[in-house]
């Protein structure tokens, strides 16, 4: 892992990673936390999972109560709204990322929709906020707290995760219980969640009112110094698709048959198809897909292109999701470093 | 910022559970969840500069190890009174007036825009 900080902790998938297959092993899955005060230790027989607010029964679930419930399974990207905001030009502040906070994992767990109807969600709920056992050290700090609409929270596919790649949680990653919200960034997988609230008014806590906004602009892209935008909450994920066997600066063989791969995600939804060019973007050609694990995984990418005799090859590859959505040729930029999706660019130096 | 750490990392931040504590975990329809316990490394708390680091290290070592601030890229010396002013105000940290100046100054220093 790359440690970016240690508390609270930061720590990134390194890249390589990714060239190992879809799914991120738990153990070197990016871990992200806003505050330092973390539960070292959690019991599985005193753990309690509240459903509290504009309900007509409040519950107090425990773990059993959980595993009970109908199970449900999906692969699904968990990628942090501020990934590869390390690469922001002009330079942002916040956590400095490469291109390695985010993941692929198969998540196991129940459907929200089903939690909030064994409470009973009251005629005039709006949304649906979640709470986690991390709290800041000065008690007056906001906790951190994510809302979902109503219809958001009750779609079916908004999971409680009690297992990641067929094991359980790892602490630092949300042990017992975290919130998988698909297509979403990961701000809303609130980890170590223990707590459900649903909310008759729109919730104004720091977190969805303050922080965690992006313009509203196409991309969430403004210049540099830019006034005057609106903004609003982030929400689903964008397309983004990866070379994991090349890398830049990388020396060939002139001649040589040169086998290219990566992963791709459609963000909110399956990946269409992945093109590459190697001439810098002039001419693109379809790679082969690999194997569908559903629509919110990574999914793999590959093709063999033929090196020139000498020279620099500059490498481009982008994905295009099934709502023909298609990654830009240009970088966006906002202040605070979110939705990096631009197409990525290596480039092989052939000898 | 960028330090590479092998497989201890992992096992000092706990990312696998912890066997020893294995006591009653409990066990549905083909699922079995364990208790666990982990440390987690405080990381480093004092930053390096003696006396020009002196205000930073009474103000800015509670709530995050100084990584926080070491990570991030030079910055201008209007946006580090912005970020100090945030933690105060947004983040709630308790950071005496006095000390402001100088770990502006600090930051400036160690961070600024080149």
């Amino acid at each position: 892992m790359i440690l970016q900080r240690s508390r609270p902790p930061l720590l990134e998938t390194p890249f390589e990673v990714f060239d190992r297959g879809v799914f991120t092993p738990n153990d070197q899955f990016y871990v992200r936390w806003h505050w330092s005060q973390i539960p070292t230790a959690i019991d599985v027989q005193s753990f309690r999972l509240a459903v509290r607010g504009h309900v007509n029964q409040g519950l107090s679930l425990t773990l059993a109560d959980i595993l009970a419930l109908p199970r449900v399974e999906l692969a699904a990207v968990n990628q942090c709204s501020g990934n590869s905001r390390g690469l922001f030009q002009p330079r942002v502040a916040g956590g400095q990322w490469a291109n390695g906070a985010m993941g692929n994992a198969r998540w196991t767990g129940v459907r929200l929709r089903d939690v909030l109807d064994k409470a009973g969600v009251k005629a005039g709920a709006v949304q649906v906020r979640f709470n986690g056992l991390e709290t800041p050290v000065v008690p007056e700090a906001p906790d951190f707290l994510k809302s979902l609409a109503l219809d958001h929270a009750r779609d079916g596919e908004v999971m409680i995760a009690f297992q990641m790649n067929g094991e359980q949680l790892p602490l630092l990653n949300g042990f017992p219980l975290r919130l998988v919200v698909p297509g979403w960034y990961a701000t809303y997988w609130v980890k170590m969640l223990f707590d459900i609230e649903v909310l008759d008014k729109p919730d104004d806590n720091f977190w969805m009112k303050t922080a965690y906004l992006i313009p509203n602009t196409p991309g969430a892209n403004v210049r540099p110094g830019q006034a005057g935008f609106g903004s609003v909450p982030i929400n689903r994920m964008v397309p983004r698709s990866f070379f994991t066997n090349v890398v830049e600066g990388q020396k060939i063989a002139g001649r040589a048959m040169l086998p290219v791969r990566g992963m791709a995600f459609g963000g909110d939804c399956g990946v269409r198809q992945v093109e590459l060019s190697s001439d810098g973007g002039k001419t693109w050609t379809l790679t082969t897909l690999g194997r569908d694990e559903g629509g919110y995984s990574f999914r793999r990418w590959d093709t063999t292109i033929a090196a020139p005799p000498s020279g620099t090859l500059e490498l481009m590859v982008r994905c295009t999701n099934t709502k023909a959505e298609t990654q830009p040729l240009a970088a966006n930029w906002n202040p605070a470093g979110f939705m990096r999706n631009v197409v990525e660019t290596v480039r092989v130096s052939v000898s | 910022m960028f330090v590479r750490f092998g497989l201890a990392l992992f096992a000092a931040f706990g990312l696998a559970g912890n066997p020893a504590q294995a006591q009653n975990p409990i066990s549905v329809r083909g699922v079995t969840l364990t208790s666990v316990s982990a440390a987690i490394p405080e990381g480093n708390s004092v930053y390096p500069g003696g006396a020009a680091a002196q205000a930073i290290n009474a103000n800015c070592v509670a709530c995050h190890s100084t990584a926080m601030v070491l990570m991030q890229p030079n910055m201008n010396e209007a946006t580090w009174k912005a970020e100090v002013a945030k933690m105060r105000a947004v983040f709630k940290a308790p950071v005496d007036d006095a000390d402001i100046p100088a770990i502006v100054a600090y930051l400036v220093q160690t961070k600024g825009a080149k």
